[in-house]
């Protein structure tokens, strides 16, 4: 019977690679020399919001080359691991645990997306080991506990900015604005219910409000229920890869107001989906690259030179976060993960890019948004709105 | 009024792209007696290869700015022949195995094993299979990768029809060139698929096969070359769905995005609906759905979108079990 035998030999196989592969990364742990000092970072480097994760790596990279140029920490090296979580709420899950519990890292950076940061914080709380969001700004992401903290500002703050800016600005002026957002996504939702708060509160009228499923390719249903209410601006909370079909579609149904978003849109890739169709729409973002600071301009000059790109808000936090973490480090007494979280959260004043950082009791950053208007490709500066105080 | 006629237009692009693909659905149902749920996966693939010949032809051929007319056509067909190349080899390799019990490559060196008839799980399984293998060679590096991308622009925008209704605001219909091909290319894919099950001897073959296999074997129909072709032609007809879905939305999502399950779950539903097997029937689903879809998300409620289609479903299977168009048939004992 040569198929039964080859046949058993093939399960064999199969019942034997997971061993073989699964060999490497517990062998690394134990080789791994105590001088040095680990961080994790996961973050989505493929999927649907790949730019995301490219881009806050880069900027991670960026903080960690450059403590380790100076010395690194004390003596010590800093080396930085990171994982590919594919957006995948699984995959998180996964490279997470793997961090605190194989690799046994000091401190974790990640997620861009609030509902990925959902599923992580709570490992690291129950591991004691300290999070670092660059960029989740849903409320709940540090609610899970003292553990998590994050360097950007918060969806109700960047609602309100987004509220004040179509209330106000000269360039919109608008009094009647529609909402179209991705029901299935923790991010769009509270920006969704904060805008409409704020810009009610403000004197505004919300005409109509329409949901859509995260890749939702079909928006004319939406867009034409949109248009009959006749707004003056709409406001879409997506990431970048709706929001470009979104605006392609509105156009070719002849809606020509302006439409307006937060730091999802935040992506070279949403001018090379969109097109023109995107030209004159504005989103609030964490920073500008037009900020003529000295801060910001070496980082951009250090990016460009080792990246050969333009960074977007994105990776600015992500290194931003980076060094918020090492700053923290040297005031903790050690590296526990009870104390390093401590430090963390008495960040003050950071001078980073984004701004003036300090962690609120909430372990939130509090500090100011800026509003781009797309132009071209490209993104241009437009008003800075300083936080509610 | 005009919100009407502008819902009827897109219910009708939308719906003509489900029933393209929902026809692949009721072909290889029709014949074989299973589902094969690899199906919305060659969608997929037909958009990419779209997209994959579309950026290369303008990369290193047609770099000028201006898109000739034929590259549209060049590229559909180039996209149609890659996934009807990759539906032979599906069955060929995955299907077909399970049907005869011969190994291919493989089957002149092992003995042929005894195929227990109607064991329906193990294609199942194996279309499944079929299915994740293909959604996750789809998003490796050196394929297509896993990133959204953009779609160049192969049909220029322009307004076919543009019709302004007074009244405050002033509303519009908007009927754009795509949604105008979109209609088109699929009516004549639709026609020949007619014209060849209908009045072609291939037509004739298929039909006798769906009818009945072991008959039709007996007849002298060569059975295994009529299941290969309506893999191929199903394929097709998917690649060219997948085409037209990346001229409509331009921004393509990466090959294993989940939304991409959805809409070949929607096209089988659409399938069922018109009553599965039936060629006619996976056409009138798919309209059927497209308008349930587009219109309970304008008059009703967008958040239910998808909802909409499988409450239809559930009716339909609870008023009329065989579908709209299917034809009941008696279980023989």
């Amino acid at each position: 019977m040569p198929l039964r035998l080859l046949s058993f030999a093939w399960l064999a196989c199969l019942a034997l690679f997971p061993f073989v592969v699964g060999c490497k990364p517990g062998g690394t742990t134990v080789e791994n020399p105590s001088s040095e000092i680990l961080i994790g970072h996961y973050a989505s480097l493929t999927g649907p919001e790949a730019t995301f994760g490219k881009s806050t790596d880069n900027g991670v990279k960026l903080a960690v080359d450059e403590i380790n140029a100076a010395g690194g920490f004390k003596g010590r090296k800093i080396k930085l691991i990171t994982y590919d979580d594919k957006s995948d709420a699984r995959e998180v899950n996964q490279a997470v645990t793997r961090l605190v519990t194989s690799d046994k890292v000091v401190a974790v950076i990640g997620e861009v997306a609030s509902s990925l940061s959902l599923v992580a914080g709570p490992i690291c709380q129950e591991y004691g080991v300290p999070m670092i969001s660059p960029s989740s700004t849903n409320t709940k992401v540090t609610a899970v506990g003292d553990m998590v903290s994050r360097v950007c500002f918060i969806d109700p703050f960047q609602a309100y900015v987004c509220a004040k800016f179509a209330r106000e600005n000269e360039r919109v002026k608008a009094s009647k604005a529609a909402i179209l957002f991705a029901q299935d996504q923790t991010y769009s939702v509270q920006l969704r219910e904060e805008f409409e708060k704020w810009f009610t509160q403000m004197g505004g009228v919300i005409t109509s409000v329409q949901t859509h499923i995260k890749g939702d390719q079909d928006f004319s249903a939406q867009l034409t229920a949109i248009r009959a209410t006749n707004p003056d601006v709409i406001f879409i909370p997506g990431y970048y890869t709706d929001v470009g079909n979104i605006a392609v579609q509105a156009r070719n149904l002849n809606i020509t107001v302006p439409l307006l978003g937060g730091d999802g849109w935040d992506s070279d890739k949403l001018p090379e989906i969109a097109g023109k169709a995107i030209d004159g729409c504005y989103y609030s973002n964490h920073y500008s690259p037009e900020d003529p600071s000295p801060r910001v301009q070496e980082f951009l000059t250090k990016y460009k030179k080792e990246f050969g790109a333009t960074p977007d808000g994105l990776a600015a936090l992500g290194y931003d976060a980076a060094r918020i973490l090492f700053e923290a480090m040297e005031r903790s007494p050690d590296l526990k993960g009870e104390n390093l979280a401590k430090a963390i959260a008495e960040t003050k004043d950071f001078d980073g890019v984004t701004g003036k950082i300090t962690i609120d009791a909430q372990r939130n950053a509090v500090k100011p948004a800026v509003i781009l208007e797309m132009k071209d490709g490209q993104r241009k500066y437009v008003t800075t709105i300083e936080p509610i105080r | 009024m005009a919100d009407f006629v502008q819902t009827l237009v897109t219910s009708l692009s939308v719906g003509s792209l489900y029933a393209l693909i929902a026809l692949g659905y009721t072909m290889v149902y029709g014949i074989l007696r299973f589902i094969n749920f690899a199906h919305g996966d060659i969608v997929v693939l037909g958009a990419w290869t779209s997209f994959t010949f579309a950026t290369l032809m303008r990369k290193h051929v047609l770099s000028g700015p201006e898109i000739p007319w034929w590259l549209g056509p060049v590229v559909l067909v180039a996209s149609m022949i890659v996934c009807g190349g990759v539906g032979y080899l599906i069955e060929r390799f995955a299907y077909r195995p399970l049907r005869t019990g011969k190994i291919p490559l493989l089957s002149r060196f092992l003995p042929a094993r005894r195929v227990r008839p109607g064991s329906g799980i193990n294609v199942l399984i194996t279309a499944i299979g079929v299915s994740l293998l293909l959604q996750n060679v789809g998003q490796l590096k050196f394929v297509f990768g896993a990133s959204p991308q953009r779609m160049p622009d192969l049909i220029p925008y322009y307004e076919v029809l543009k019709l302004t209704f007074a009244g405050d605001p002033p509303q519009s219909v908007v009927i754009g060139l795509v949604d105008v091909i979109i209609l088109c290319a699929s009516a004549v894919l639709m026609l020949v698929l007619e014209g060849v099950v209908f009045r072609t001897k291939l037509g004739t073959a298929m039909r006798a096969v769906s009818f009945n296999t072991e008959t039709a074997a007996l007849m002298g129909i060569p059975v295994d070359r009529v299941i290969s072709a309506t893999f191929v032609a199903g394929s097709m007809l998917a690649a060219a769905a997948g085409f037209l879905i990346a001229m409509k939305y331009p921004g393509l999502n990466q090959p294993a995005h989940t939304i991409w399950v959805l809409l070949g779950l929607k096209a089988f539903v659409a399938a069922v609906i018109g009553g599965i097997g039936n060629i006619r029937g996976a056409m009138l689903g798919g309209f059927i759905i497209a308008f349930v879809e587009q219109f309970g998300s304008y008059y009703v409620s967008s958040a239910y979108r998808d909802v909409y289609v499988f409450v239809l479903l559930i009716l339909i299977l609870l008023v009329k079990p065989n579908g709209i168009l299917g034809k009941a048939v008696r279980e023989k004992v």
